[in-house]
């Protein structure tokens, strides 16, 4: 409370990116968790509601004669651009908001206040609901080769790696800590991924401290113990993410890579994949090219290109289909890049998904980053900003394997039991705070803060909403679905994310969703076919009892025409477009933002779920605690297709 | 000449067929007058390849040794390889297909020879005429009329015999009005607006020339279109320097001074050789995979294709806020009016009319548009991105129509009545056809050369079924309303059934299409039980 200077700003103007005769006029609340604008018009009560955790910048331009400007992007890659009239009370915005989005503490993230209302026992049943000893025992394991091992119990062989790891049977617990001296921070060779069907394992860890010169018996001896367990393969890859160069200046360090001679029949290998800071600057490239207000073809290709963003997304799924194609062939491999927690996050998750059926359903997703992200040490905590921090440890590490796992779903488009949206809404709560899954650097971390106590898990509220992220065309049993999958990495295959990246830009959004529409009958068919059974069970047991009855020959179907009214409304969204280059914009369907709570529909104004908390001024406590189950709520149709003024007059 | 005398080896045995997707096969090649024919003889197999020699767009021939190699590009941009035992044999055969790839002689060409048994040369031919066209539209007839000033092609060659022009202007103005456009293609009506009695003209460039010429009875024309209006809109595809330039080779544009109810706008579009350029080299960057990704996005960027559908579509937004949303009447032209004209017209009438969005619709929105509007398909499809022949009048801009109605099809998913199948047939049959429609330049040629007689149609082809349940898109949900396109580059994507159609990635793409029609006729299944 103490960092909020105004708790209230009025006659405030949202502006419209792209046509600044959509702006709005409203007034602007702080809260603890959220900035909320609330459209002052009559009629159409809108609010747009943003999280202070997902507040990427605030960027407080020079006052002009209609006020003083300030510039919010989102983690989410929303961008909000304000006017407010005195300058004062900007500057006092600016602060609480740069105060309010980076948080000191842990203790201060949403995570911590957030209390939907969910009972304590479910709470903690929902915690349980992805469990990584399960997904371990569906790989088969343990089993004669490999072994949970307790040797990490308390955190003192590797602090960032999660209390329990399986490795190879062979390997005793002096060669895993012998091992682990040997690896930077500890982290020794342990299993992500085994295949039951021909043995073949992926295992990760952080790179060697080999130096020029420097060996270690018992690494040796580790990956002597993984090439073991598998025993149809006499050699093994050991895949370096990192590109060669970065790789031997590491040596300098007195860190580094494996030396062939010094490892029986390892075969090795450099992937190519940059570093986080190449990462960073990267996307913030890419970034800079969709914030363009009117670029040409050329402009957003040129952009394109020259951020580098697709090619560091193919090096990343080329890795992973390195990986997978040598798993599928019965081979080990074992990777790693400096410290292990990044690229080779990356590129072990891409390679479980090409390779395991599961890692394409819903839960085996969720599994997936629990397993390859959250348990493993990926720095949730560094990477997405939580806390204010180092910016040098920002990287948007996480969103590129979010992004080869959409690229995917292009190429197979009924492959995926879950759908863009999924993706898209995990990104969006990785970054948002509000669950206790992506909070802390490591396990340990998270043990401490007691994340598991005191804070919800994203999994099971996923889990409860499912119907939106399914994917209608998924087959279990489509030829696209079975076994390893074959991605081409041609380059012609990368496409830009605009579901992503654009994603609150609605106007550039397709206006009708063959996804939502397939759903529609998808449903009703299943209804229709359910109900059809039962009315033959009745019509059998009818007879049984005393033949036809008209009645039941009559029995009408409930022919909804949902699928059909639904391709008119999403039509209702057309409005003219900015055909005339730079010379004056105008598109419409002004995006509210995302985590709106309130639909834009006036016809849901009256939800309870709203009018509860909904007096901004004072409801403050309420307001934390309510969830941005609607983020999509501004899907809603422009009920006004046709109010933008003539965009070619200037031309 | 008869076709065997280009013919020195008809068949070959032995030979071995590289085609993507396919693993190598080896069977029996067979040339004749129009095809080039593969039959397979593995075992178990019988695959029979057909290819209308037509469809091949250049080979290349190596004879390293005693055996020879001939790839053959084909215009739908399948690349084959034939290797063929015998040097002279590989040779004949690659000379073959050099000469009857390329006939010129268009009463040679296979359309004349194509006599299925299931099809009577005595059926309809076409989807539409002017005269059915203005029929169809009674709110027109107050202040339209048929015109049949050009019954012998006298008047303008590239125009069909009949034409809808305002009542009140006579055959004999029409007359001086042709003489000031160039290739005497006269402002003649091509869409009428239902919501709002709007309309869209097109025409060729005023013939002005340096010296300002006038002719007051093209501004008569012009005038009486918007009597009730107080303005018009001319949307010119060109440059306002090009059409200053235009004028010091006879063109030019429509005055201020001399035509001061219309508002003039220039939409600078692409065409000709230019496009045909950007075809080739986009077609060249999608061919090699060996590119990196820095270096693919350079050749797609390079090639300029994808500027010039965000160009053609928003020309097209434009011409449609014009008229839908503003109420203005509109005139459209370039140079010769045959090409980017119809090109935007079409896509104006896709966005705002309905009945235009229907596969039938669609079909003879084409026809009128492109085939009666005299769009010289012959000279502009003569080769396509493979070809090593020199440039003439080569230019898709056709393939460009059908690639921003595939825009349009992203977009609008729902909103189409047929579906990308239909538009990569059409893309494969306006460059070599077993039917006559996409022969010649225009109506007067395919009169001359008795096409509707002695040829079958193909849009009656594509409507009869099961044809038409495969062109027809599952999804569509008839929509009364606009539905204008988004043309910000994020929008807009290469047309990958198209460029990429003969790799993995399009069947992947097929097998989603086909999913989708069959959980719609199991949905019908249901619904209607």
């Amino acid at each position: 409370m103490e960092h909020i200077r105004l708790p209230k700003v009025e006659n405030v103007r949202l502006l419209d990116r792209v046509s600044p005769r959509r702006s709005r006029v409203g007034t602007l609340y702080l809260t603890a968790t959220h900035s909320i604008f609330v459209e002052s018009e009559a009629g159409g009560r809108s609010e747009t509601w943003v999280l202070h955790s997902l507040v990427c910048s605030v960027d407080k331009q020079a006052a002009s004669a209609s006020g003083c400007p300030l510039l919010i992007r989102c983690k989410n890659f929303q961008i909000l651009h304000f006017s407010i009239p005195r300058e004062q009370d900007c500057q006092d915005v600016h602060l609480s908001l740069q105060r309010l989005s980076q948080p000191q503490r842990y203790e201060e993230l949403y995570c911590f206040s957030y209390k939907p209302n969910v009972d304590e026992e479910e709470r903690r049943r929902d915690w349980a609901f992805v469990d990584l000893k399960a997904d371990f025992s569906r790989m088969g394991l343990p089993n004669a080769q490999w072994k949970l091992s307790p040797v990490n119990q308390q955190y003192k062989v590797s602090d960032t790696y999660p209390a329990e790891l399986f490795v190879p049977d062979s390997a005793a617990p002096p060669v895993l800590v012998g091992s682990s001296k040997f690896r930077s921070r500890g982290r020794f060779p342990a299993l992500s991924y085994y295949s039951k069907e021909n043995h073949a394992a992926i295992c990760r860890s952080s790179q060697p401290l080999s130096g020029f010169s420097a060996r270690c018996l018992e690494d040796e001896q580790m990956l002597e113990a993984i090439l073991r367990s598998n025993p149809r393969s006499d050699f093994m890859y050991v895949v370096d993410t990192r590109p060669k160069l970065n790789a031997i200046a590491n040596r300098a360090a007195g860190k580094g890579y494996e030396n062939e001679d010094n490892y029986s029949n390892i075969k090795f290998q450099f992937m190519g994949i940059e570093n986080i800071h190449v990462m960073r600057n990267s996307q913030q490239k890419m970034l800079e090219v969709c914030e363009l207000r009117s670029p040409s073809m050329s402009d957003f290709l040129e952009g394109l290109e020259s951020s580098g963003w697709l090619k560091h997304i193919k090096a990343v799924l080329d890795t992973g289909v390195f990986i997978a194609k040598a798993v599928a062939e019965g081979i080990s491999v074992l990777v790693h890049c400096s410290d292990g927690w990044d690229r080779t996050a990356q590129v072990c998750s891409v390679a479980c998904v090409l390779l395991d059926p599961y890692y394409r359903t819903l839960k085996g997703l969720m599994v997936l980053i629990e397993k390859d992200w959250v348990s493993f040490g990926h720095k949730f905590t560094q990477r997405c900003n939580h806390l204010a921090g180092d910016p040098k440890e920002v990287s948007p590490i996480v969103d590129q394997f979010l992004e080869c796992v959409w690229q995917l779903m292009e190429q197979f488009p009924c492959a995926f039991e879950y759908n863009e949206n999924l993706l898209i809404t995990v990104h969006s709560h990785i970054y948002s705070c509000q669950f206790g899954n992506f909070i802390g650097n490591n396990q340990r971390e998270r043990r401490e803060l007691r994340v598991h106590e005191k804070t919800h898990s994203l999994w099971s509220y996923l889990w409860t909403n499912r119907a939106e992220f399914i994917n209608p065309l998924y087959r279990q049993n489509h030829s696209q679905s079975q076994g390893l999958l074959r991605p081409s990495t041609a380059p012609y295959c990368f496409k830009f994310w605009r579901g992503l990246y654009n994603r609150f830009d609605r106007g550039m959004h397709p206006r009708q969703s063959v996804e939502d529409y397939l759903r529609v009958i998808r449903e009703e068919t299943q209804q229709l076919e359910e109900q059809l059974d039962s009315h033959k069970q009745k019509i059998a047991e009818l007879k049984q009892e005393q033949g036809w009855s008209d009645a039941h020959r009559a029995a009408a179907f409930d022919q909804s025409s949902t699928a059909r009214a639904l391709g008119k409304n999403l039509a209702l969204a057309n409005t003219p477009q900015d055909y005339t280059g730079s010379l004056l914009a105008s598109t419409p369907g002004a995006a509210d933002g995302p985590l709106v709570l309130a639909p834009q529909d006036p016809d849901q104004t009256a939800d309870p779920n709203l009018s509860n908390g909904s007096d901004p001024e004072s409801g403050i406590a309420d307001v934390s605690c309510r969830s941005p189950l609607s983020e999509d709520s501004a899907r809603d149709p422009d009920p006004d297709p046709d109010s933008d003024e003539a965009a070619y007059s200037a031309a | 000449m008869e076709f065997s005398d280009h013919i020195k080896t008809a068949n070959v045995e032995d030979v071995v067929l590289r085609q993507p997707l396919h693993p190598p096969s080896r069977g029996t090649l067979c040339i004749t007058g129009h095809h080039l024919l593969f039959s397979d003889r593995e075992e178990g197999s019988s695959r029979q390849i057909l290819l209308l020699l037509r469809n091949i767009d250049a080979i290349e021939k190596r004879t390293p040794g005693s055996s020879g190699t001939i790839t053959i590009k084909c215009k739908d941009l399948r690349v084959l390889q034939l290797d063929i035992p015998g040097m002279e044999q590989c040779l004949n055969i690659a000379h073959s297909i050099e000469t009857l790839s390329c006939l010129d002689n268009v009463s040679e060409m296979y359309p004349f020879f194509y006599r299925p048994n299931d099809l009577s040369l005595r059926e309809q031919w076409g989807l539409s005429t002017p005269e059915k066209h203005y029929t169809q539209i009674k709110e027109l007839h107050k202040k339209w009329r048929l015109s049949s000033v050009n019954k012998t092609y006298s008047v303008c060659p590239s125009y069909p015999p009949v034409v809808i022009v305002p009542n009140s202007i006579d055959d004999e103005t029409l007359k001086k009005v042709a003489k000031f456009r160039q290739g005497g293609r006269f402002p003649v009506l091509c869409y009428y607006h239902r919501k709002n009695g709007m309309v869209i003209m097109r025409s060729s460039q005023p013939l002005t020339g340096a010296n300002k010429k006038r002719c007051k009875e093209d501004e008569l024309l012009l005038q009486v279109v918007i009597e009730d209006s107080d303005k018009g809109f001319i949307i010119d595809t060109r440059s306002s320097q090009q059409v200053q330039q235009a004028r010091m080779t006879g063109g030019g544009f429509e005055s201020k001074s001399c035509y001061s109810r219309w508002k003039r706008l220039h939409k600078q579009m692409e065409r000709g050789k230019a496009l045909q350029e950007s075809l080739i080299k986009l077609v060249e960057a999608c061919g090699d995979e060996s590119h990196n990704v820095d270096r693919w996005l350079s050749k797609l960027e390079n090639s300029k294709w994808l500027s010039h559908v965000q160009t053609a579509l928003s020309a097209a937004g434009l011409l449609v806020e014009c008229v839908e949303r503003d109420g203005h009447s509109a005139l459209v032209h370039g140079y010769e009016g045959t090409d980017c004209t119809l090109l935007i017209c079409t896509l104006a009438q896709l966005i705002m009319d309905p009945t235009c969005r229907t596969l039938e619709g669609f079909l003879a929105l084409l026809d009128r548009e492109w085939l009666q509007a005299g769009h010289p398909f012959q000279q502009r499809c003569a080769h396509s991105a493979y070809s090593h022949a020199r440039l003439q009048q080569e230019s898709p801009i056709f393939l460009l129509l059908l690639d921003c109605v595939w825009q349009l099809w992203r977009q609008f998913p729902l909103a189409l009545g047929f579906s990308e199948a239909l538009l990569l047939r059409l893309a494969n049959e306006v460059y070599a056809s077993d039917y006559g429609t996409f022969l010649c330049n225009n109506d007067q040629e395919r009169c001359a050369l008795e096409v509707k007689d002695r040829t079958h149609c193909l849009f009656q082809a594509l409507l009869r079924l099961p044809e038409r349940d495969y062109y027809s898109n599952p999804l569509y949900e008839p929509n009364e309303l606009a539905i204008w396109p988004s043309v910000h580059p994020q929008s807009l994507q290469l047309w990958r059934g198209f460029f990429l159609r003969w790799t993995q990635q399009a069947r992947h793409l097929e097998a989603v299409q086909e999913e989708i029609r069959s959980m719609v006729i199991e949905w019908h299944r249901v619904t209607q039980r």
